[in-house]
Order: structure tokens, then C-alpha cells, then sequence
């Protein structure tokens, strides 16, 4: 049989080629575009690029797998040689060097995997019971008196709530119900420890533990503890684990917070700056208010005053003095008008009087005799007496009767 | 609106919490802002008010969080761990 030195049918291929053929033949597969495989990691090489390089092994198989830098720094658990994982990614082909390899996007520790199944099943149960409704969750109130904790006494949870609720509202008064959040022992006693907190009725509770693999959270995904945190009677806070990890107890708390100290946040929604902002805008409206009403009040003191003046009695008492002068005025004027009239009435007076005067008659001559028995006036012959008295202008005398006769 | 000056029980300032202490200063602001009140009245609210502002500033100033566990049926306090 002659060898085929040239072939006619067979395709030429470059080594190119072929390599490209067998990565599209790969690539294009469904199935080892998302695989989840299980194996042990040897080789491990994280050089300064910061992507991930080993082999995955079974006891009969290696497969070697790349993690790109974007996808490690999402990795959520230490990666040793021999440690035993479950990784997720795409069959990939490497060109340069001809090899196929695992491009991973997840690793997980094992067992995770029937966790996580366990997690979906619970989960959808209870959302189907409505346990998770968003109309059952509770409003957190603004400025809680009392905040309950519901976490390991131990813990750094603990320290990172504290240090929150003492930097932001260190009025409130805390009580902590102390309950290991790991273990078998943890759901009931997170259980007991959220129920006797309820009972010293807190403004609100918060649940929290700090960050751990899907294990260490596990407590907060036992449905004994979901349930008992939906049923609490004081709204629930529930801050575990990281920004990424969700548990059910998230799904079931009044308000989920990604982290611990999110959660003393949260529950502090008003802090001491505002009480401080709210003292004082307080004491200005009281200053304010207070000024102002003693501006009113002297400002109607003001008018009334006035009023007063023009209600006065002493505008009574200046018109009443008006009144007064021009009375007297008028009455001193009226006076000495009669004063006139009666002065020359006595002046006439006078006049007659004097004209009446016997004085007067006597300084013509004429005398007046009188008798001296009786001091009557003798005007008559008849009336004469023996002895009489006759007066003059400047004097009187006495005379004795030597005859008479009727003229 | 009920004066506050005419409230049954008016404790002695410094008796107060810190959230007594701040409705009633907020109840006297609302009054004086409010109605036409007695002057005299009103300095008495006037001071009672600085008062109650000063307190709840001391307070303020003054508040320690208080950490209390519940251990069984009782509430102890809780002393926590210095670091």
C-alpha cells in the first residue's frame, strides 16, 4: 500500500485553524458555557495582575481554570491548595498555548450548593405563605427611646452598633438580648432572645451579625427564626452579614440593612444634630415670639395712652378754666358796668341829699330852733317854748321866748 | 389649645427628660406664637421656655448611651468589653 503523499480530499489546515475550530466547537456548546463543577484546588498562582490561576482536580482529572481579576474581587472565601470547592464558569479554549481551560466567575465552598437549594425552597415557601408582603412590613419610628439588639454579646456587631447609637443619639436607652447567631444552638436562642426583648417593648429590635461565609449566617435563613422575626410584635431591623449576603430574616424584618451598623442607622433617623438644630431653632421662636408680643403690647400700650389723653378729665378741667375766665371776665365786666351805674346814682343821690341838707339851709341864713324840754323842732308860733335852742351854720344857742305873735 | 401653664402636673424643670422637656418647649413656642396671651402670662412662658431649652441643651451635651441586657426575666446592665 503506497502512503498519500497528497492527499486530494483532505482540507488543509493551519494549526491556527484548527485551534480556532476546536474553541468554536467548545464555545458554542450550551452546556460548557455554565457549568457548576466540584474539585479540589492545587496550583494556586494570584500574581500582582490580580488574576486567579489553578488547576481543579479529582482524584482521575485536572482541569485548569482562570479567574479574571473582576470576577476574584467578588470572591468571598480564602482560596488554598487542597481546599475543596464548587466553581462556576464558561469551557474556554487558550490558543496560545493549546490548552482548554475553566473561565470562573464563582467558587464556592462545597455543600453550599445543596444550601443554597435549601435557601430557594424555604424561601418560595414562605414568600407563597406571604410572610415576606410588603404590606405587612412596619414603619420604623423617627426618634426611638428605646432600641432592643438582638445579637452575640461578644460580637463585632454589637461594638459597631454601640459605636453608632453612641455617635448618633446617645439619648436612647439600648437593651441587648445576648444570643449566640451560630450553631444549632443559635435559631432557638435567637428565637427566645427576640421574644424576651419584645416583652421590655422596645421602639424597635435589631438583628444583627457580622459578615461570614453562607454557613456562619445560616441561623438567620432557619425558618423558626424567619418566623419569629415576621411575628415580632416591636419592628425589626435586620442587619446581617455584608452589603451582598441576604438572608431570610432580611426578607421577613420590617427594613433590611446591609450591614450592622446600616441597621443602628436606620434606626436612627434622627440624630443628635437634629435635637441639637431643634433646641435652638426652638429657643429663637421662643425669643422671637416673646419679643414680639412685648412689641405688641407696647405698641397698643402706645395708643391707648393716647387714647387716654384724648379721654382725659384734664381737657375737661383746661375747657372748664376756659369757661371759668371768661365768666369772670364777663361777670367783672358786667360788675363795673353797674359799679358806673350805681356810683352815679349815689352821686345823684348825693346831690339831692345835700340839697336836702338842713346844714346847708343854715349856711344861707336860716336857723333852726328847737324846744329845749323836748328837743322838738318849732316851726309853728304856737310851738314855742320858754326856753329853746337855736342853731346855726357853725354853732347853736340858747334863747328865752319874750313875746310872740301869729304872723 | 390647652395653656401649658394651666397643665395639671408641672414638674420642676430639672426633673424632665430630655423628650418631656422638648414637647413642652415646643406646646409654649406654639402659644406664644399663637393666641393673645396675658403678659404676665407670657414672661412666666417666657421663662419657663428658656428654662426648658437650657435643660434640654444640658441634656443633649450630657447623654451617655445606657446599655442594659436582659438575662432571663431581668434587665442588668451591661458592661461591655473595652477594647
Amino acid at each position: 500500500m503506497q502512503p498519500i503523499l497528497f492527499p486530494q480530499s483532505a482540507q488543509q489546515w493551519t494549526v491556527s485553524k484548527l485551534t480556532f475550530y476546536i474553541r468554536k466547537l467548545l464555545e458554542e456548546d450550551e452546556i460548557l458555557q455554565d457549568v457548576w463543577v466540584q474539585g479540589e484546588i492545587s496550583n494556586l498562582s494570584r500574581p500582582a495582575s490580580g488574576h486567579i490561576y489553578f488547576t481543579l482536580k479529582d482524584p482521575s482529572a485536572a482541569l485548569r481554570c482562570v479567574m479574571w481579576k473582576t470576577s476574584a474581587s467578588r470572591l468571598r472565601i480564602p482560596l488554598q491548595d487542597g481546599k475543596a470547592v464548587e466553581i462556576h464558569g464558561r469551557i474556554g479554549v487558550y490558543e496560545v498555548s493549546g490548552q482548554y481551560q475553566l473561565y470562573v466567575d464563582q467558587i464556592r465552598p462545597v455543600g453550599e450548593g445543596a444550601l443554597y437549594q435549601e435557601f430557594m425552597r424555604l424561601k418560595a415557601m414562605l414568600e407563597a405563605e406571604g410572610l415576606f408582603a410588603p404590606e405587612r412590613k412596619r414603619l420604623i419610628p423617627m426618634f426611638p427611646k428605646r432600641i432592643g439588639i438582638v445579637t452575640s454579646a461578644t460580637g463585632a456587631a454589637l461594638r459597631d452598633i454601640l459605636n453608632t447609637l453612641r455617635r448618633r443619639l446617645p439619648l436612647v436607652e439600648v437593651i441587648l438580648a445576648p444570643s449566640p447567631v451560630q450553631g444549632v444552638e443559635a435559631p432557638p436562642a435567637l428565637v427566645k432572645a427576640l421574644q424576651s426583648l419584645v416583652l421590655q417593648s422596645p421602639d424597635v429590635i435589631l438583628l444583627a451579625r457580622g459578615g461570614g461565609s453562607i454557613e456562619d449566617l445560616w441561623a438567620f435563613n432557619d425558618e423558626r427564626v424567619v418566623r419569629a422575626v415576621a411575628n415580632s410584635a416591636v419592628p425589626v431591623i435586620c442587619g446581617v452579614g455584608h452589603e451582598t449576603d441576604f438572608t431570610l430574616c432580611d426578607f421577613a424584618a420590617d427594613l433590611r440593612a446591609p450591614t450592622p451598623t446600616a441597621a443602628a442607622e436606620l434606626a436612627t433617623q434622627i440624630t443628635m444634630i437634629d435635637l441639637r438644630a431643634a433646641v435652638v431653632s426652638l429657643r429663637s421662636r421662643l425669643n422671637s415670639a416673646t419679643l414680639n408680643l412685648i412689641a405688641e403690647q407696647k405698641s397698643s400700650l402706645t395708643s391707648l395712652a393716647s387714647e387716654l389723653r384724648y379721654v382725659s378729665p384734664e381737657r375737661h378741667i383746661q375747657s372748664g378754666r376756659q369757661r371759668v375766665d371768661e365768666l369772670t371776665r364777663r361777670a367783672r365786666s358786667s360788675l363795673s358796668q353797674g359799679m358806673q351805674l350805681k356810683s352815679a346814682h349815689i352821686q345823684g343821690m348825693r346831690h339831692r341829699l345835700e340839697a336836702l341838707n338842713p346844714m346847708a339851709v343854715l349856711r344861707r341864713g336860716y336857723a333852726v330852733v328847737t324846744r329845749n324840754d323836748n328837743n322838738n323842732v318849732v316851726s309853728r308860733v304856737e310851738e314855742a317854748s320858754e326856753e329853746m335852742r337855736v342853731r346855726v351854720s357853725n354853732g347853736e344857742f340858747e334863747v328865752k321866748k319874750l313875746d310872740h305873735r301869729k304872723s | 389649645m390647652p395653656k401649658p401653664s394651666s397643665k395639671k402636673t408641672e414638674k420642676a424643670v430639672g426633673e424632665l427628660t430630655y423628650e418631656e422637656a422638648l414637647a413642652e418647649l415646643e406646646e409654649i413656642v406654639s402659644a406664644l406664637e399663637g393666641e393673645q396671651n396675658q403678659l404676665d402670662e407670657s414672661i412666666k412662658l417666657f421663662e419657663r421656655g428658656q428654662q426648658l431649652a437650657a435643660h434640654c441643651g444640658v441634656l443633649l451635651e450630657a447623654a451617655e448611651l445606657k446599655v442594659k441586657q436582659v438575662v432571663g426575666d431581668e434587665v442588668i446592665p451591661f458592661e461591655e468589653l473595652s477594647e
